[in-house]
């Protein structure tokens, strides 16, 4: 389900390497406890982002979520295709429907998130503690 | 029964004309044809003149593009085939928690239209208004009686707009002490209003948490209350219809660190003639003249919300400010240095505020009755339904009262498809998923323009749906049933908005 | 009391059900000593008749029988009964905002055809569900231009509605928007010299009412042009709605902020009212306020929600585009059937009838010796004339021939002293004018 080769944060969001660039989206998990997205506000090329800080929203019907960046750096691209078509999101969160891609300040820093057997046991505890 | 007649009201399709229009009512632009028009003007008494010459080309339009072109009695139809789709209190219980939808007296809305009131001009001369300026007077004692403040403004357009209206007077009077502040406290219930307008004063927002009980947290507010805190925006009695109990020690916190105590007072119809805000420590409140004194609310429509306040803050009211000259004679004050300016142009929405005087007078001192009435109901409700739907918060109940779905949660219904249901009954909705502590909320709200008869339908309804999410959840997580339309796909509207008609 | 459908027995079968002893009981939340002993001290009660005496006896206490020539953001227009006997049904007075679509699909319709019918007249590509009034209209519209350009500083015209401009200042001025005025030129528009590069650099929005506060028309393109090259916004202000049914829509203007006062609701003493915004389709999510969608059902009928509803106070809370939550709803409906009656003929016919109204009017008193028109600029149905004495003088002797006389500009505008501002519309009868022309010539007439 959750791709090996992504690193997760506790917010939900994944990140893939290509070298000092980095790819940003929702994972799975996310995007199922949003619901039907609607909308996405995503920053523009070359805005610098930090660990933690939020650089987006993302827009059910009636919640409005806040994407917080995995890593610190500056935006180098953002996937234009989600403001016609943010059903994406609900459709293929960990591929088509990923969100910005980042250069990244410190190359090493995703090493410090959680890997996807580790991301996969925080949201099993997640669900536990949802339906206790 | 004539078998034509019964296969249109049996729905039974014989072809495109076997149901009526009126059934399936096109937008007015799709009925329009050149040519036609509803309104005729009187012939023109001066020389007729070209636009072009008056003008300039430049500055001229042709007309409209696209406007509708019907008759009078097309208008006439097509909006009240609309009204037949609406629910209104008119035709029944509208339990809508937190918006008192209460009976609108229709003498109010008879004396709204009188000559010499709907067609006076805001800014004619002063002698030639003294009817508008007295009933302004008048409504703005009548509030302060009810209240215990000291002085009232009516300028502010709703509720919202009060809120902000108090916000910005204390602000001026915290800076008139050399400090305005940075924040606001805001309990976790409160209404979405409440930060926005603080924003909107330019104050940042700090959440306070509720208590295990609904209250405000005292020890957390205690810590809270630094010198950075301009006020509390209480709502009492909160979201939850519990009475603040401790309010006038939540008073005595704030003004003990130079605070202010602003309440939100759009609960006002849980103690209308029990007690008064001025007299626990209310520094600034607003009431909602839609919700407590019942005019229309129109569909969402014009409200009208005054703001009281305390003896501190009189000289900061927005202009203009109605007073009482000496023989009797009203006018409006414009000069008053420390005022925080106007909020809206002109006096306020007169017409709103005529029809909650009107309310007043109504009642009199009887308005303490109204209030128990709506205390009766709820606590009636509430009576009859606990044991059937989870009452998270199970404290004495005022005017409403906030259940959870969590008992039925499990058969994978939520409060919307118990909501959805219920129009099936023949009710309008409680209010769904408000207020946010409350996960799944039901929140009811009777008022007391319920009889007991009506009371009694509405719970054997929840009793049945409660009942019916056991033997068939199905039937209730489709709901509704029974309108013309079935429940819309909101998804689609927000990710592909049409906002508005085109051919 | 008749409101109240409870017998006192059934009030007591209702107490015993609760469990409570007595109706005290109930209220034991409410802490005693704040409890009332005594009876509010308030008028009352009065039966039906007595409240329609009281308001028929407020009703004589004004100015009835007196002819007007006031206007200034508020006219006195032709409105329908069936307007009233519309809106004044149980279904639309008495309903709540339509947040339950599937029982509000009439007030959700009439909502959509309102939003189609504000950008048909104002030229923009979406109109939202109103606002409270055309001065806190203009308001928000400013905080939305700020919002978009995420710049603070904003160009405000003098001759915007001078009580619009106090509720601009006193409403943004802790939301860090920062406010100049733009002055006005002989012919009475804005002085576009005055905007400088200078002067734009930085600017959020440049705000303009047309027809402006002197009834002077004020060239859109242009304005919009300038605004535009620096990078900031037009917000456009209208006071008087029915000038759209002659005079070009505001179309260039990225945000227009509009009073409809004009279109079928009555004056009322200042209110209700009804603002509206309406902009371009890309600025709708940066938009307050209600916006109603099309939509359909499981079967595919068409139908309609409120959208968009993340921008909203109950949803965003301290990050909403706006605190606005109860708006004007059923003003929207009266001035949506309003212009349904009107329809596309009534609208320009009206609308051209003031216009040849005023120009009579200015014509009549341009004769009077000593009185000047003073701005050259194409106006609608308001127009400034110059008095050779003071204006308070003339309408204090005016009252006297039961007529309530042109607006004087000295109060808001130090530098207009003997000027006054003159509204006429279709309601105003030609012998009204004539008369107001021959009462002014007389009074100019006598000796001070």
């Amino acid at each position: 389900m959750y791709p090996s080769g992504y690193r997760y944060t506790k917010d939900h969001e994944w990140i893939q390497m290509d070298g000092p660039v980095g790819t940003v989206g929702i994972t799975d998990y996310a995007q199922r406890e949003l619901g039907d997205v609607v909308y996405v506000e995503l920053p523009k090329v070359a805005t610098p982002v930090q660990a933690g800080q939020s650089f987006g929203t993302i827009e059910s019907v009636k919640a409005v979520s806040e994407i917080f960046s995995p890593v610190s750096g500056e935006v180098t691209e953002v996937n234009a295709a989600l403001s016609d078509a943010p059903e994406k999101l609900n459709q293929d969160p960990h591929g088509s429907a990923w969100l910005v891609k980042i250069r990244l300040a410190d190359p090493a820093e995703p090493a410090t998130l959680m890997d996807a057997a580790a991301y996969e046991n925080y949201i099993a505890e997640k669900m536990k503690e949802k339906t206790s | 029964m004539n078998p034509k007649a019964e296969a249109e009201t049996s729905g039974i399709a014989t072809g495109a004309a076997a149901r009526h229009v009126s059934l399936n009512e096109r937008l007015i632009f799709e009925q329009s044809a050149p040519g036609k028009r509803g309104m005729d003007l009187p012939p023109l008494d001066v020389p007729a003149v070209d636009p072009a010459a008056v003008l300039g080309r430049e500055f001229m339009r042709e007309a409209v593009e696209g406007f509708p072109e019907v008759s009078e009695i097309e208008v006439l139809r097509h909006f009240t085939r609309l009204s037949t789709w609406n629910y209104a209190i008119d035709l029944g219980m509208y339990p809508l928690g937190s918006c008192t939808m209460k009976y609108n007296p229709r003498v109010n809305e008879h004396v709204a239209r009188l000559d010499g009131l709907v067609n006076e001009h805001p800014l004619q001369p002063g002698e030639l208004a003294q009817g508008c300026l007295r009933i302004l007077h008048d409504l703005e004692q009548s509030l302060v009686a009810i209240t215990g403040m000291d002085a009232a403004t009516l300028e502010p357009a709703a509720g919202a707009h009060g809120e902000m209206t108090g916000l910005l007077m204390i602000r001026a009077c915290l800076e008139s002490r050399g400090n305005p502040r940075k924040k606001v406290l805001i309990p976790d219930s409160a209404h979405g209003t409440n930060p926005a307008s603080a924003v909107m004063a330019g104050y940042e927002v700090q959440n306070i948490p509720s208590n295990t009980r609904g209250h405000v947290d005292k020890d957390r507010l205690r810590q809270a209350v630094t010198e950075d805190v301009a006020a509390l925006m209480l709502t009492n009695p909160n979201t939850l219809g519990i009475f603040e109990d401790h309010v006038a020690e939540i008073a005595g916190i704030l003004h003990e660190r130079g605070a202010l105590l602003y309440m939100d007072g759009a609960n006002m119809n849980a103690f209308a003639g029990i007690a008064r805000p001025g007299d626990f420590g209310v520094d600034v409140m607003h009431l909602n003249l839609h919700k407590t004194f019942s005019t229309p609310h129109g569909g969402g429509g014009p409200g009208s919300g005054p703001v009281l306040v305390k003896k501190i803050l009189e000289p900061f009211l927005p202009v203009p400010v109605v007073v009482r000259k000496e023989g009797g004679r009203f006018v409006l004050e414009h000069n008053r240095p420390q005022s925080i300016g106007r909020v809206r142009a002109y006096c306020g929405n007169f017409g709103v505020l005529l029809r909650a005087l009107a309310y007043i007078l109504a009642y009199g001192p009887g308005i303490r009755q109204a209030t128990e009435d709506a205390v009766l109901n709820a606590n009636y409700i509430r009576k009859h339904l606990e044991g059937h739907f989870d009452l998270p918060y199970d404290l004495p109940t005022l005017h409403e009262v906030v259940f959870s779905d969590a008992r039925q949660k499990p058969q994978g219904i939520n409060t919307m498809d118990i909501a959805k249901r219920l129009i099936d009954y023949g009710f309008h909705p409680y209010t769904t998923a408000f207020p946010l502590i409350v996960p799944g909320a039901l929140m009811i709200e009777p008022t007391e323009s319920e009889s007991k008869q009506e009371c009694d339908r509405f719970i054997q309804a929840m009793r049945a749906i409660a009942a019916e999410t056991e033997t068939n959840p199905e039937l209730v997580k489709t709901a509704p049933h029974s309108t013309r339309i079935g429940r819309l796909d909101e998804v689609t509207a927000a990710r592909k908005p049409i906002l508005r008609w085109k051919p | 009391m008749r409101y109240l459908p409870k017998s006192p027995s059934e009030r007591q079968e209702m107490l015993a059900a609760t469990g409570a002893r007595s109706i005290e009981d109930l209220f034991q939340s409410v802490p005693e000593q704040f409890r009332l002993r005594e009876p509010l001290p308030l008028p009352g009660p009065l039966s039906e008749m007595e409240i329609i005496r009281y308001f028929e006896a407020r009703a004589a206490e004004n100015a009835r029988d007196y002819t007007s020539f006031l206007g200034a953001g508020v006219y006195a227009h032709l409105r329908s009964v069936v307007t009233d006997a519309l809106t004044g049904r149980g279904e639309f007075l008495t309903s709540y905002t339509p947040y339950q679509a599937e029982l509000s699909q009439g007030t959700l319709t009439a909502i959509f055809e309102f939003q189609t019918l504000m950008c048909q007249l104002t030229g923009q590509e979406v109109a939202n569900a109103s606002m409270y009034d055309g001065s806190t209209a203009l308001t928000e519209a400013v905080l939305m231009a700020a919002r978009i350009t995420s710049r603070r500083r904003v160009l405000v015209a003098r001759s915007v509605h001078p009580e619009y401009h106090q509720v601009l200042r006193t409403c943004t001025r802790h939301a860090g928007i920062e406010i100049e005025e733009i002055g006005y030129t002989g012919a009475g528009q804005l002085d576009r010299a005055a905007l400088t590069k200078e002067k734009l650099a930085d600017v959020a929005a440049v705000a303009i009412q047309s027809p402006n506060f002197f009834g002077v028309i004020e060239e859109v393109p242009a304005l919009a042009e300038a605004a535009h090259a620096a990078g900031a916004l037009l917000v456009a202000g209208i006071a008087e709605a029915v000038s759209l049914g002659i005079v070009r829509p505001p179309a260039e203007a990225d945000i227009v902020a509009m009073e409809g006062q004009s279109l079928g609701l009555p004056m009322s003493y200042g209110g209700p009212y009804l603002g509206v915004i309406a902009t371009r389709q890309k600025f709708v999510r940066q938009m307050p306020g209600r916006l109603a969608g099309q939509t359909t059902d499981a079967q595919g009928r068409r139908g309609f929600v409120l959208t968009l509803a993340t921008r909203e106070q109950h949803i965003r809370r301290e990050k909403a585009t706006s605190n606005i939550c109860t708006n004007e709803a059923l003003c929207a409906l009266a001035a949506t059937i309003h212009l349904c009656l009107l329809g596309k003929e009534g609208l320009r016919e009206l609308a051209l009838q003031n216009l040849a109204k005023a120009q009579f009017a200015r014509a009549e008193l341009e004769k009077i010796p000593g009185v000047r028109h003073v701005f050259a600029s194409p106006s609608f149905n308001e127009f400034v004339l110059a008095f050779p004495r003071s204006v308070k003088l003339i309408n204090a002797a005016l009252l006297g021939e039961k007529i309530i006389g042109p607006l004087a500009l000295g109060t808001h505008y130090p530098e207009l002293t003997k000027h006054a501002l003159v509204c006429v519309t279709e309601m105003t009868p030609r012998e009204e004018i004539e008369r107001l022309a021959a009462a002014i010539r007389r009074i100019l007439a006598t000796p001070v």
